[in-house]
């Protein structure tokens, strides 16, 4: 909302300046967004007189003026415009002036061969408005010499964001209103008398929609005459950023944005019959001032007459009825709109307007009456006319609110004590009336005040908010306790491990390309926006492999050899009734080299699906999985390599992980040349540790005796999995075996066609005591025994 | 004797001269070896007299030791001279990169999250969360808002066509502030908390992004007012930017869920161009920044939570991970947070390590 000091000083009688208005309306809750001084940029500009015009040698379209600045010696100044000529009053810019407009400095420089050694200015070119068709005229009298800035006077605008819930302030009367309550100066009646009408209203006026609009008044206004608004007025409504359009249209934005009461003016010869507030009717248009046409909802509310709809109530004028410049006759509709029902409507049309913005807010149900009073005043005195009795349809609800305070509440809610006589003093600046028993009564342009709270509000943001103390926090005794929940703890400790590892953490969209999340949907029903801001971001990710992918691809485009990305985050699925499930995950990417080449290590390495493996193995003991126990099993998914990719379960139904080799048709869909390796963990289904878990460790004695080491080779079937033997030969002797590894997978020369040789190293740690031949002889064959269920036979 | 001692001279300066371990141990042979003259001499003792024994004995010792010792050193010189050789052999250049290991790193929104969980921990606040694909009630209604509310408009809401089994329209959360619902419902009070994460609007110029982070924070007790509001918060940014000279603002605002509500402003300074933190706003070379949006919580919005409004009162504020971010390690592109660009990561992530706690200060200095 912007309006100039000297609108608000029409209402305001205070002789504080600028600075201190825009402080004060900042502290009251009126956010200053900026203060504006269009003259501030013209003080290089002076006002001039043209003494003579002539025609410029070399050009048909350009003059060669003589500028009296008033100091004896006339200037030649090169000028086009039409307007030009001897006795002009004008505004001259000298070399230096700098355009406000444009920016441009101005300098003396030859013009088609003429010296010239200035400009004379358009109104747009100094910021004025927008008339550019000549230069500016000044009256006769205009004092030639003086600063274009101090003759125009200094007159501030100021910028102020409005809150939704103070419709009041949506006119300079209202942000006056808290200025005075503040202090800064004594708010003015308003100057509207009551204009009796002299002839009955000629159109029938009624509301027929006693929910969407319970009161509309109306009055004709005959014989006026359209026609460019006076200058204060024009002046007023600029520095509001809205351009004058005719003395009808600029008087109702002006009690509009004077007073926060919108109204309509519609030029009575395009009305026929009743002018009637009721629900549109189906299949009902309207071409609105805008141009655009609506189609209306038999729930809007419209004001129609006998041929149609002329208004989409409390919104927008239509175009048809709106007044022109040959408008004689008036009708004036002052009314008030059921609030939800216009930020309905307007959210469903999508439409924006000044009228709904403060219908929506809600408008003082009590200022119709002033309403109609200050525009017919002001019609008359500017357009002439004559007014017709008013017409009041419907009533307005204008009962008044009464909340029950106690002024102890600014203390114990709002933090600082404030006397009650100035608590009082406060609320009746505000307009609330305090009842000796503080029963507050709240103003009927206040509708946003329904509570105690509210009134602690007004009382603090008046007397200053910054006047609170601060009170510190009770706080507990002793040391803080630990507040993170496991699922937090977890979260930490995967993303520390993982950036331990050399992995970088990103953060990615929450929401992808359509595609490229159904691309990892594994049949879940995804969650796609009804309104995305682009088809980028669009629906929620159902893992955090395509949103690392697409940052892999980035990477490499910019030339990156090796990239190592996670991210932890939520994946978003569906739960039950309707509500989301969202789970937390940890998403790996690497590609590129592994390891880049070396001086060392020779050729670059690509990373395989055992760096996948070794990621998701390391996390998921540092998420505290039991990765003993886990089983490495297939069905990674369609986006993995089949044959280089694999699962990591709790038991068979379990995926705690999945990990491999990227599938090069998911490689080639995200745009990525070259091997990808990724990792995904489902943190949300490790399972929780048993019980608090206690400090001391479980007891541990080093053995007494050496562990031994002894080598196995089996022959087994290609296909049989490295794990299965090993977990074979691992369970074999429980008592005696405490590890087995495999150290060697061999094809080829000495080995079958369809087998292959494995070598598994066993430890084997004697408890009481030594082993002998025979006890390492029994182990060795339970070893033999439990490899052969695996079809494995010892090498010979 | 003397041919004894000219023997002894002999074997001495064959020795000195021996060029290799090998000619040490010949010599060696010679002398002490079971044909050896020396060892022939010792045995020799045998034969004697006792007192020839006790003038010769003596005597063949010495030779003997005097032998023993020139071979034991020389040899020892010669393994060395060869050790040595070896060594200088072996010579690598160090100068050559030793292996890389790949360095990692946490991202400063993660870091920030970390830093004021931290904080807040010390003063009481737990950390609590919800999902990120809300209901309109959680959203809007319980907050106070109303569906015809103005600030329903104002918060550039994405909608799902979805609507759950109570009817309500699923949305993507645009705040934080419905995880306070749904924590007032299931734990009731007395409550502190912070509740960290993403939001959305769908809005997207060069300094907002669809999705971004808000941090909340909610106390639910008796007794609480605007005095513990702003203390809590000044507390909070003093130990968040580890400076004392932290200056708050507080203008009267607007949220439908906090009644009074107070906007925060923090005093920065500009030093070379930048916005630093710390100072008054109204210095001449500062100014102020928005940085918190709070209030009491709203009657209404207590009621919704399950509470009753006339035993507990209390306060909430919000303000983004992502600015504070920005703000205290002076990063200037939000665009960039989400784009997994490595060497960005690389360039303002943090250490595994660099784990906030308040005996080694939440912050990490360059």
């Amino acid at each position: 909302m912007k309006f100039s000091l000297s609108w608000l000083k029409s209402v305001l009688d205070t002789k504080a300046d600028a600075r201190t208005i825009a402080e004060k309306l900042t502290s009251l809750g009126l956010e200053i967004e900026g203060v504006e001084d269009a003259s501030a940029a013209l003080t290089q500009f002076r006002v001039a007189r043209v003494l003579t015009a002539e025609k410029h040698p070399q050009a048909d379209k350009l003059q060669v003026l003589s500028v009296d600045l008033g100091d004896g010696t006339p200037l030649q100044v090169v000028c086009g415009a039409p307007n030009a000529r001897a006795g002009l009053v004008g505004v001259l810019g000298t070399a230096g002036a700098v355009v406000p407009a444009n920016g441009m400095v101005l300098r003396n420089s030859a013009i088609r061969g003429v010296e010239s050694n200035g400009m004379m200015c358009s109104t747009r070119e100094l910021g004025l408005g927008e008339d550019h068709d000549g230069i500016i005229e000044l009256p006769e009298d205009a004092p030639v010499g003086t600063s274009f800035a101090d003759y125009i006077g200094s007159d501030p605008v100021f910028d102020v964001a409005i809150t939704p819930n103070r419709p009041d302030c949506m006119g300079v009367y209202g942000i006056a209103r808290d200025l005075a309550a503040s202090g800064l100066g004594v708010l003015k009646p308003i100057a509207a008398e009551a204009v009796a009408g002299s002839f009955p209203c000629p159109v029938e006026v009624r509301t027929d929609d006693a929910q969407g609009c319970p009161a509309f008044y109306g009055r004709v206004i005959r014989g006026v005459k359209n026609g460019p608004s006076p200058k204060w007025l024009q002046d007023f409504l600029k520095s509001a950023g809205q351009r004058p359009i005719s003395a009808l249209v600029d008087v109702t934005n002006f009690v509009m944005l004077g007073y926060g009461r919108p109204a309509h003016a519609y030029d009575l010869a395009k009305l026929s019959g009743a002018v009637v507030a009721r629900k549109a009717v189906a299949g009902e248009k309207v071409v609105a001032l805008n141009g655009k046409e609506y189609a209306l909802e038999p729930w809007m509310t419209v004001i129609a007459d006998d041929t149609g709809v002329h208004d989409i109530a409390g919104i927008m004028g239509g175009e048809h009825s709106g007044c022109g410049d040959d408008t004689t006759d008036v009708l004036l509709e002052v009314a008030y709109f059921d609030p939800p029902s216009i930020a309905r409507t307007g959210q469903a049309l999508a439409l924006a307007s000044d009228a709904r913005g403060r219908f929506e807010r809600g408008v003082d149900p009590a200022f119709l009456d002033t309403g109609m009073d200050l525009l017919t005043s002001l019609i008359l005195e500017i357009c002439g006319g004559e007014a017709s009795e008013v017409i009041r349809a419907g009533e307005p609800p204008v009962a008044r609110k009464s909340v029950a305070y106690d002024p102890a509440l600014a203390g114990s809610l709002g933090g600082i004590d404030v006397a009650d006589a100035e608590q009082k003093r406060i609320l009746a600046a505000l307009g609330f009336e305090v009842a000796d028993d503080w029963a507050v009564t709240v103003p009927t342009w206040r509708p946003d005040v329904d509570g105690a709270p509210d009134i602690v509000e007004e009382v603090i943001r008046v007397h200053g908010l910054d006047a609170v103390p601060s009170t510190p926090l009770p706080r507990a005794d002793g040391v803080a306790k630990p507040t993170a929940t496991p699922a937090q703890m977890l979260e930490r400790r995967v993303r520390r491990a993982a950036a331990a590892r050399g992995l970088h953490e990103a953060i990615t969209w929450s929401f992808l390309p359509e595609a490229e999340a159904a691309h990892f949907a594994d049949g879940e029903a995804l969650w796609t926006l009804a309104n995305p801001i682009s088809e980028d971001l669009k629906t929620m990710r159902p893992s955090l492999l395509p949103g690392l992918l697409s940052a892999v691809k980035r990477n490499l485009d910019r030339g990156a050899s090796s990239v190592r990305l996670f991210e932890v985050g939520r994946r978003y699925l569906r739960g039950a009734n309707g509500a989301s499930d969202e789970k937390l995950s940890l998403g790996v990417v690497l590609a590129g080299d592994k390891v880049a080449r070396g001086w060392a290590s020779g050729k670059a390495q690509v990373f395989d699906a055992f760096d996948a493996k070794a990621e998701a193995m390391a996390l998921l003991a540092e998420a505290g999985a039991p990765v003993d126990s886990l089983q490495v099993m297939g069905e990674a998914g369609p986006q993995f390599h089949p044959g280089q990719s694999a699962t990591l379960r709790l038991g068979p139904k379990t995926v705690l992980a999945r990990f491999g080799v990227l599938h090069p048709t998911t490689a080639k869909a995200f745009d990525i040349d070259g091997p990808v390796v990724v990792v995904e963990l489902f943190l949300d289904r490790i399972p929780a540790k048993k019980g608090a878990g206690a400090f001391a460790r479980p007891h541990f004695a080093p053995p007494p005796l050496q562990a031994v080491t002894r080598d196995f080779a089996f022959l087994v079937a290609a296909e049989v999995a490295a794990g299965d033997l090993l977990r074979s030969v691992k369970g074999a002797d429980k008592a005696n075996i405490v590890a087995a590894r495999v150290f060697d997978d061999f094809r080829g020369v000495g080995v079958p066609e369809g087998q292959k040789s494995l070598a598994i190293e066993v430890t084997l740690q004697p408890v009481e005591k030594s082993y002998d031949e025979a006890a390492l002889k029994a182990v060795a064959d339970k070893v033999i025994a439990a490899a052969a269920k695996q079809g494995a036979v010892l090498r010979g | 004797m003397e041919q004894l001692d000219q023997q002894q001279t002999e074997t001495l300066a064959a020795i000195a001269d021996a060029a290799t371990p090998d000619a040490v141990e010949a010599i060696r042979v010679a002398a002490l070896g079971k044909q050896g003259w020396v060892s022939a001499l010792l045995k020799s003792l045998g034969g004697m007299t006792p007192e020839q024994r006790t003038s010769e004995g003596p005597k063949i010792q010495g030779v003997r030791e005097a032998v023993t010792a020139a071979l034991a050193s020389r040899k020892a010189v010669l393994e060395s001279a060869v050790l040595e050789a070896r060594l200088a052999a072996e010579t690598v250049d160090l100068s050559l990169p030793a292996p890389e290991m790949p360095k990692g790193s946490i991202h400063p929104v993660a870091q920030v999250m970390d830093e004021l969980a931290e904080i807040f921990a010390d003063m009481g606040f737990a950390v609590a969360s919800g999902p990120e694909i809300e209901d309109d009630w959680h959203n809007f209604t319980a907050l106070n808002m109303p569906e015809t509310h103005p600030a329903r408009a104002m918060h550039d809401t994405f909608y799902f066509p979805d609507k759950d089994a109570d009817g309500r329209s699923m949305l993507l959360r645009t705040h934080t502030s419905p995880v306070q619902i749904r924590t007032m419902l299931k734990e009731g009070a007395p409550l502190r908390i912070i509740a960290p994460g993403r939001v959305y609007r769908s809005d997207s110029d060069a300094t907002h992004t669809p999705m971004f982070h808000q941090i909340e924070g909610l106390v639910i007790d008796k007794g609480i007012h605007l005095g513990h509001l702003k203390w809590t918060l000044e507390t909070f940014l003093k130990a968040f930017f580890e400076r004392e000279d932290i200056v708050l603002r507080l203008r009267p605002s607007y949220f439908p869920f906090t009644e009074p509500s107070v906007e925060v402003d923090v005093g920065y300074t500009l030093v070379g161009g930048k916005r630093v933190v710390g100072g008054s706003g109204d210095a001449a070379d500062g100014g102020w920044m928005e940085v918190l949006g709070s209030g009491m919580v709203n009657r209404k919005v207590i009621e919704f939570g399950g509470l009753d409004p006339d035993e507990w009162q209390g306060f909430a504020f919000g303000t983004g991970v992502d600015r504070l971010a920005m703000l205290k390690y002076g990063l200037d592109d939000l665009r960039a947070f989400f784009d997994g660009d490595a060497r960005w990561l690389g360039h303002y992530g943090f250490g595994a390590l660099d784990v906030p706690t308040l005996s080694g200060g939440v912050g990490v200095r360059s």
